[in-house]
Parts: C-alpha cells; structure tokens; sequence
C-alpha cells in the first residue's frame, strides 16, 4: 500500500493538530467556568478573604461578639459545609446504632458545636492574612486538601487545611485541620468515648449541655 | 538556716498538695483501652498535677506577662527564642539528611541574629525563609523510631517515649544549656522566661480548648500525636482515610411512626437500607483512634520542596 500522497500527508498533520487543539480545549474551558464550578482552592480564598475582611472591618466582631460571628458564619461559611457528613465522621461507629431521630439530634447539636468552636476561633482573630499552599491534586479529583496558611501579621503563620469533597451542590467542606490536628479525627474519638459510657443519647445530651454551657458564657469570651 | 529550712518546707508541701490534688484526679473507668495510651491511668494523674500547676502557678504568672509587657516586646521575646532554636533546628536536618533545610534555618539564624537584632525582629521569613520546626524526637522518627506509648511528662506536658528521649536531647543543641555566664542563674532564669513565653503566647488557644473540649486531657493527647504526625510529614501528612459509616441521615424523620428514642441496636438497617459506603473493615469496639502503625515513614522521603508531591506514603494497609 503506498503511502499517501504529499497532500494526503499534509492533511493528515492538519488534522492530527486539529485533534490536538481539541484535546486541549477543555482545560481552557475550565478555567472560564462560572463561580458556581469554583476549584475547591478558589473557594476556600475567597470564602476566607470575606471573612478575614468581614472582621477587619466590623470592631464588633474584632472583639469576639459570638452571635454577630456566629450569624457571619452562618452565612458565609455554613453554605459551603457538609455538616451531615462531618457529623457522620465524627460519631464515627455510634452512628449505625443511631436511629433517624437521633441522627437530626446529632447533626442538630454538633453544628451548633463546630460553628461555635469556629467562631471562638475567629474571634481571637486580629488581622491575619490568608496564603493558599498549592493545591495537589488530579483534575479529576472529588475528595481535596486544600491548604492554606493564616498568618497574623506578627507571629507564626498557623496551617489551616479543609478537605472538600465535591457534591452536586459544589465543593463542600467536611474537615478542618488545624496545625495538623484533624478536628473530626478528634471529636471522633472524644465522642467516641462518651457513646461507649452512655450511649447516643449520652452524646446528645453531652453535646447540648456543652452548646447551652457556651451559650451562656459567651457574653464574656 | 532556719530560713532555708522554711523555705524547702513550704516547697515540699506545695509539692505535696498539688500531688494529692493530683491524685484525685478522675480517671474515667475504660483508661488504658486504647493502644497508644496504655499508661492512661498515671497519665490522667500527671496531667492532673500539670493542670494545677499551671492554673495556680504558670498561667498566673503567665498572664500577668501578658498584661505587663507590651506585644512588641513579648514578640521580640518569642522570636528570641525561636532564633535560638534555630540550632535545633539546623542539627536536626542535618541528622535527618536534609541539607536544604538546615540552610534555611541557618540562614534564618543568620539573618535574624544580625539584622534583627539577636532574634527580636524576624527578617527572615520576608526573605522568603520559612521557619521550620525540627527537633530530635523528629529525627528519630525519622530514622525509623515508633512514637510509643503516649506520655504525659510532668512539667512538660504531653510527650512520648521517642519524643520524650528527644527532649532530654535537644537540651545538647540548646545555646542556653552552654552558657558560661553565671551559669545556673542565668540558665534557670532563662528557662523560666521561656516557660513563661511559650504559656503566655498559648493562653488564649487553652482557653478556646477548656471552652470547647469534653474531656481535655483526651484532646491534648489526639491534638499532641496528630501534630506530631504532622511534623514528621513537616506539615503534609496524607490526608487520613476516615471512613465513612454510611448514608446521610434521612431528610426528615418519618412523621407517622412514633419511633421512641431508644437506640436501635446495632444489626438494624441503617438509613436507607443500602449497603455502607466503604468497604472497610468494621471499626473496632473499643474506641481505639487506630492512628497509623508506630512503623513510621520509610526511610528516604525526598527533601519537600513547595511544589513536590509529598513523597512518603504509609505502608499499606495503615488506616486512620
């Protein structure tokens, strides 16, 4: 079979380079995409310069006012959180012997809990700056590490990862890892504990106990 | 004499009184359950008698360092003190064979000694060198050494067995333990202001944990070991493997069936009545975190450089 013909050739290139301009089109496509399909990192920025820039800005919140903080959390952060998979994770084994109402309970109480731990965190926040470390992970990628360093403006820059998992409602958080420690892995083996002493409902009530004990504490930080 | 006499006397009985109180210390009824805290039961007594330490003695004195000092001068004195661990820092990449590590903490040493003034001002890291945090606890695991049981050391708090034999010597890579100036004084009065420092700087993070931890001595020791893995990893461990238990809890508990809020036994359908997400093997029942194996990274991981995938994998099979 003889080869083609010289101007078979050239059409074979002109194709064969055709094929690679639309192999690449994708990639440029995604960096167009609309906020709504925001890479987990971009999220993360901008979700933590709002809030960075929403206490900068507002001297009620510099000095730790916990419902205006946890109202900012609520609003800004909340969307992003997958609050029933953060609880699943933390109840950990306890959560299969949990019945439905029980689970509403738990995911109830502890999202009360984590946005109150948040905003006790929050509120020691002065002016600090967010840096993003890059972002490892494959295109493909549903379940992220996204890592960021919050640094105040004089002192030690603290390691804030967030792992994400991509949903149908977008990126959404299910672990804050501060300095390395896993909160989820924490809570989990602390509710760990309770659950073995006395049960889901033991957790449950440990949790409202300690959500209504820093409810009434909070007027002083 | 007599003086001296008294004096010792009311450091015995001080002692005393924060031993007893120590052993009164609750030590809840499943201690030494989990396998990396075998020694929880002395571990609660010493974390006990750490506690009233630092509540009647080191935080006091701690906040009225914060109260007295102005910030810049109590950062001028954190940052002294880091630069001084900045020789820690460089022997210990060295033994771990990380050359380009130790040249950033050298040259931070360097820069910050000079430049900033003995360590009070950090040029450095605006110089785009990273402070980095190496000590010899970490060398050793990096050449292989397990964690070992969890320790609470008195005084010092939570610790290891590797680790607590990487404090005893990281006293040889402190300049503060070589000074020749009146030397006890000097080293002891230096030691105390560290303390101080290091609490002073932690206050407002212990009073968020005490705030927000069920039991604290369960959360510094899970906050301890995480952070420690983490360092080994200097701040990129994989991401653990936390298994998920199943379906999301159902949008809305069925009106009609009076379910009471007894727990449902373990064998009853979860959720929607599908199978659990992961196959993973059933989570034992004793509430072990199951952290990875003391078998630490292997040896050899690549020096991390910002843009390197992290280099170390667990051995397989190692789930968190």
């Amino acid at each position: 079979m003889m080869i083609a013909s010289p101007a078979m050739r050239r059409a074979i290139l002109f194709g064969a380079l055709c094929a690679v301009v639309v192999v690449l089109q994708p990639a440029r496509a995604a960096e167009t995409a609309s906020p709504a399909e925001q890479g987990p990192d971009a999220l993360v920025q901008s979700v933590s310069i709002e809030v960075l820039d929403a206490i900068k800005a507002d001297p009620a919140l510099r000095n730790g006012n916990f419902d205006k903080l946890q109202k900012l959390i609520d609003d800004k952060v909340a969307p992003h959180v997958n609050f029933d998979k953060m609880t699943r994770l933390a109840v950990g084994p306890g959560w299969r012997q949990a019945t439905p109402e029980q689970r509403q309970e738990l995911i109830k109480e502890f999202r009360i809990y984590v946005v109150r731990t948040y905003s006790g965190a929050l509120s020691r926040v002065t002016d600090h700056q967010v840096k993003m470390r890059p972002l490892r992970a494959q295109p493909g990628d549903t379940d992220v590490m996204v890592r960021t360093l919050v640094a105040p403006s004089n002192g030690d820059p603290i390691q804030l990862d967030y792992r994400m998992e991509k949903t149908e409602a977008g990126w959404k958080m299910y672990d804050v890892t501060i300095l390395g420690v896993s909160l989820v892995e924490t809570f989990r083996n602390s509710f760990a504990t309770v659950v073995n002493q006395s049960g889901v409902d033991g957790l449950i009530k440990a949790l409202a106990d300690r959500n209504k004990q820093l409810a009434a504490s909070s007027g002083k930080s | 004499m007599s003086n001296q006499f008294k004096r010792i006397s009311i450091r015995i009985s001080s002692l005393a009184v924060l031993l007893l109180l120590a052993a009164c210390a609750t030590v809840p009824p499943d201690a030494g359950n989990n396998p990396r805290d075998p020694y929880e039961r002395i571990n609660r007594q010493t974390y006990a008698f750490n506690d009233h330490l630092d509540r009647y003695l080191i935080k006091p004195v701690a906040q009225g360092y914060n109260w007295v000092l102005p910030e810049v001068v109590r950062h001028c004195v954190n940052n002294g003190f880091a630069n001084i661990f900045e020789v820690r820092n460089a022997v210990n990449d060295l033994l771990q064979a990380k050359p380009s590590g130790a040249a950033t903490d050298l040259g931070r040493l360097a820069i910050n000694s000079t430049l900033g003034v003995a360590g009070c001002f950090d040029f450095a890291t605006g110089m785009g060198l990273e402070r980095r945090h190496e000590d010899f606890g970490l060398t050793l695991a990096r050449w292989g050494a397990g964690t070992g049981p969890y320790l609470v050391l008195p005084v010092f708090g939570p610790s290891d067995v590797r680790d607590g034999i990487g404090l005893a010597a990281d006293a040889y890579t402190n300049p503060i333990t070589y000074t020749q100036v009146a030397p006890v004084v000097a080293r002891n009065s230096l030691f105390g202001t560290y303390v101080v420092d290091t609490r002073a700087s932690l206050v407002e993070a212990t009073k968020l944990i005490e705030q927000i931890a069920l039991d604290p001595y369960q959360f510094e020791r899970d906050a301890y070991l995480q952070r420690r893995y983490s360092l080994e990893y200097e701040g990129n461990p994989p991401p653990p493997k936390l298994e998920d238990v199943g379906d999301p809890a159902p949008a809305a508990p069925a009106p009609a069936t009076p379910a009471p809020a007894t727990p449902v036994p373990a064998p009853a359908p979860e959720g929607g009545g599908a199978a659990p997400v992961q196959p993973t093997p059933p989570e034992p029942s004793p509430p072990s975190p199951t952290p990875p194996e003391p078998s630490p990274p292997s040896p050899a991981p690549a020096e991390p450089s910002p843009a390197q995938p992290s280099p170390v994998q667990p051995p397989p099979g190692n789930q968190r």
